[in-house]
């Protein structure tokens, strides 16, 4: 039996890791916050994964093309692969996916706000894979390198599903803009709607984000939100125009002094008063997760019933 | 778009190096594009293009109804592993029905309904969107609505073993791209009844509730079981099924349809072409 | 286990080769109810059923794992199991900052 080392040199141990950018594994010693700070975020993510398939889902069966049907159902499949990939990374540190689940039907953990706006048209498949997937992928790329190792590594499946994702929304627009009047109306009202609640993905401006500045320093957020929401106007400005869009925002123009454009402010108030639970749909879609829970709860309970006896038969 | 920055890796570290190429499950290198591109679709000597374009069109029916039924479980399912599940059977069951709408279009076009001068529609989604109920020949079994999970296995299980049965059959057809489509569907179908199977032995035997679920969704479907055609050795596997999980054959009569179809099936088609038949001249 | 008492499925961990001459290397878990069931999930989620693929399936709970860093505090007595948080274990709801 090794000797207790003392938790000072631990977390000297642990400080020295993450600054030369090496991974902490899930049985190497961590101090408790960041161990709280990581699944709370991860467990965020995996929500966000799971409550977005709700939004998109329900137009699976209303899809224009088989085409188009199949485009969906394999996305909002790959949905749920990203919400159990992420749930995994978080069981690594001992919380399992029922606790989760259950702190998100009490509303104790949050998920992304993007999910609490309604999917309207056909138009809104494009519009949530070219800007909601589009935004999620400039949050997530960098978190491939995320110090927590089991994060880090679902990340980069992850990364790679959602490019396609975000292609197969861009193409849709696209093809939609090619085609009828009404196609088109569709995509630039989808667009306005979408736009806004699009930069409230990157979070609060860094001046009110209070975890931001412990969660950089211990390598698990890479970038500040204002950073991120900037990078991802910049790289959606010439998107937009390529497919002939607007953007809903009268500041939104190129600075040449910044080398990067100038954009309004999303409407915070509505931002908080979303996270808080008041957005158009929070109640439907934790109603909704909250159902499909209770109505399996028999099945997984019978399944488990089955192993046991199984297990008793062979024994 | 941001590069992703990962680790070359040595390929012995990634699991991944084989399976991420040339993989059409995996949905980021999915081609979803015309289902027949590139594939001979003349009709072979002596087979009458009418009635294989008719035969295609129910079979297509069956598969595309039966995956909007599935499909409708995606984000309810009792577990996500059962989400994914459920959507790789519907996935399968599309990419069937789209083989087999375009094998029906091309073998007939006069099946194909009239669209609006210009219409950039292609030949399997007008099949699909802009038929009315009466003109699906699907069987009444696929378009019921799905019940709880019990139900939905039991469904799965009869379709799937009947399926299976025939489509062992079809791949001696003497159409090409018929038993191509039939090839392809063997392993698939063997996924179906295998996933199917597995749950229907676990439910019967799992908890009372799961068994009494069970049966009560089996006797529902298994009057409708009869359309999907006359098959012995269908009926030995499902026999085989229920005698391993200990549940007797429900005492139901066969359901007289009189040929038609349910009071459900024009309730799902109004969602499946809701949007469809809003832009006849619409491109997707 | 308590968590057959709630009916929550087991954690498997996921073993793929993916193409013959490899080794089986981790890819990440998922829940199963029994180890048959784990194989056909792990088909469903990892490999979408790529054929000719082989998986490996273990509970989490059956791997033994050395510890990580010899100075390890708690290489013993329960630095022998994947999990070794206290949050691995049922704590009621209504006790306070667990």
């Amino acid at each position: 039996m090794s000797s207790a080392v003392a938790e000072p040199e631990l977390a000297a141990q642990f400080d020295a890791t993450v600054r030369r950018k090496d991974r902490i594994e899930p049985r190497d010693w961590m101090p408790d916050a960041y161990r709280k700070t990581v699944v709370r975020q991860v467990a965020q993510h995996a929500h966000s994964e799971i409550i977005g398939m709700q939004p998109e889902g329900q137009w699976i069966g209303r899809a224009p093309s088989l085409r188009r049907k199949a485009i969906l159902l394999a996305k909002v499949q790959d949905e749920a692969g990203h919400g159990l990939y992420l749930y995994s990374a978080t069981e690594t540190l001992g919380v399992s996916r029922d606790e989760l689940t259950e702190m998100l039907i009490s509303g104790r953990q949050k998920y992304s706000s993007i999910f609490n706006y309604p999917a309207l048209s056909y138009a809104d498949v494009g519009t949530i894979g070219w800007l909601v997937d589009g935004a999620a992928i400039c949050n997530q790329v960098p978190l491939c390198r995320t110090s927590f190792g089991p994060y880090g590594r679902a990340m980069i499946r992850i990364c790679k599903e959602e490019s396609f994702h975000q292609r197969q929304g861009f193409e849709l627009l696209m093809t939609m803009m090619r085609g009828t009047d009404e196609q088109r109306a569709m995509v630039q009202e989808s667009v306005n709607r979408f736009w806004w609640p699009a930069l409230m993905m990157f979070g609060p401006p860094d001046d009110a984000s209070p975890n931001t500045e412990q969660s950089m320093a211990w390598g698990i957020k890479t970038h500040t939100n204002d950073e991120l929401r900037q990078r991802f106007v910049d790289m959606s400005v010439p998107q937009a125009k390529a497919l002939g869009v607007t953007f809903p925002d009268p500041d939104l123009k190129w600075n040449e002094e910044r080398q990067a454009h100038d954009f309004g402010q999303p409407d915070w108030d509505e931002f908080w008063d979303v996270v808080k639970g008041n957005g158009p749909c929070n109640a439907q879609r934790i109603a909704h997760r909250k159902q499909a829970c209770d109505d399996g709860a028999w099945v997984r309970e019978a399944a488990m019933a089955f192993a046991e006896k199984q297990k008793v038969a062979t024994a | 778009m941001p590069e992703i920055h990962t680790h070359e890796a040595d390929e012995h570290d990634s699991a991944y190096a084989g399976l991420l190429v040339n993989d059409a499950h995996w949905a980021f290198g999915t081609d979803f594009e015309d289902p027949l591109a590139g594939v001979d679709t003349t009709v072979p000597e002596g087979i009458d293009a009418h009635e294989l374009a008719t035969y295609c069109l129910r079979l297509g029916d069956d598969a595309l109804i039966l995956s909007q039924r599935l499909s409708e479980w995606c984000s309810r399912a009792p577990d996500l592993e059962e989400d994914i599940a459920l959507a790789n059977v519907a996935l399968d069951l599309l990419g069937q029905a789209r083989l087999l709408l375009a094998r029906a279009a091309a073998a007939d076009p006069s099946l194909v309904p009239a669209l609006p001068e210009g219409s950039p529609v292609p030949p399997e989604d007008a099949l699909a969107f802009f038929r009315d109920d009466r003109e699906f020949r699907n069987a009444c079994l696929v378009e019921l609505p799905n019940g709880d999970f019990a139900e939905t296995v039991g469904r799965i299980l009869v379709f799937a073993t009947y399926r299976l049965s025939l489509f062992q059959r079809l791949t001696s057809h003497p159409d090409a791209v018929l038993r191509a489509v039939a090839a392809k569907g063997v392993k698939e179908l063997t996924y179906h009844r295998d996933f199917a199977g597995r749950w229907f032995l676990t439910l019967a035997r799992g908890s009372d509730e799961s068994r009494r679920r069970l049966e009560a969704g089996l006797a529902r479907t298994w009057a409708y079981r009869h359309e999907l055609g006359e098959d012995d050795e269908a009926e030995l596997v499902l026999e085989q099924v229920l005698a391993t999980s200990g549940i007797a054959a429900p005492d139901v009569r066969p359901i007289s349809t009189g040929g038609r179809h349910t009071e459900h099936l024009s309730r799902l088609l109004a969602e499946m072409q809701v949007v469809a038949r809003q832009h006849p001249m619409g491109v997707w | 286990m308590s968590d057959e008492v709630r009916g929550e499925w087991p954690l498997y961990e996921v073993f793929v080769r993916g193409k013959r001459g490899l080794n089986h290397v981790h890819v990440g878990s998922l829940h199963a109810p029994d180890d048959a069931m784990a194989v056909r999930h792990a088909r469903d989620v990892y490999t979408r059923r790529n054929e000719g693929v082989s998986i490996w399936v273990v509970r989490s709970d059956a791997i033994t794992a050395s510890s990580p860093d010899e100075k390890d505090p708690l290489f013993a007595p329960s630095g022998d199991k994947v999990y070794r948080h206290p949050t691995f274990y049922e704590i009621p709801d209504n006790v306070p900052h667990m």
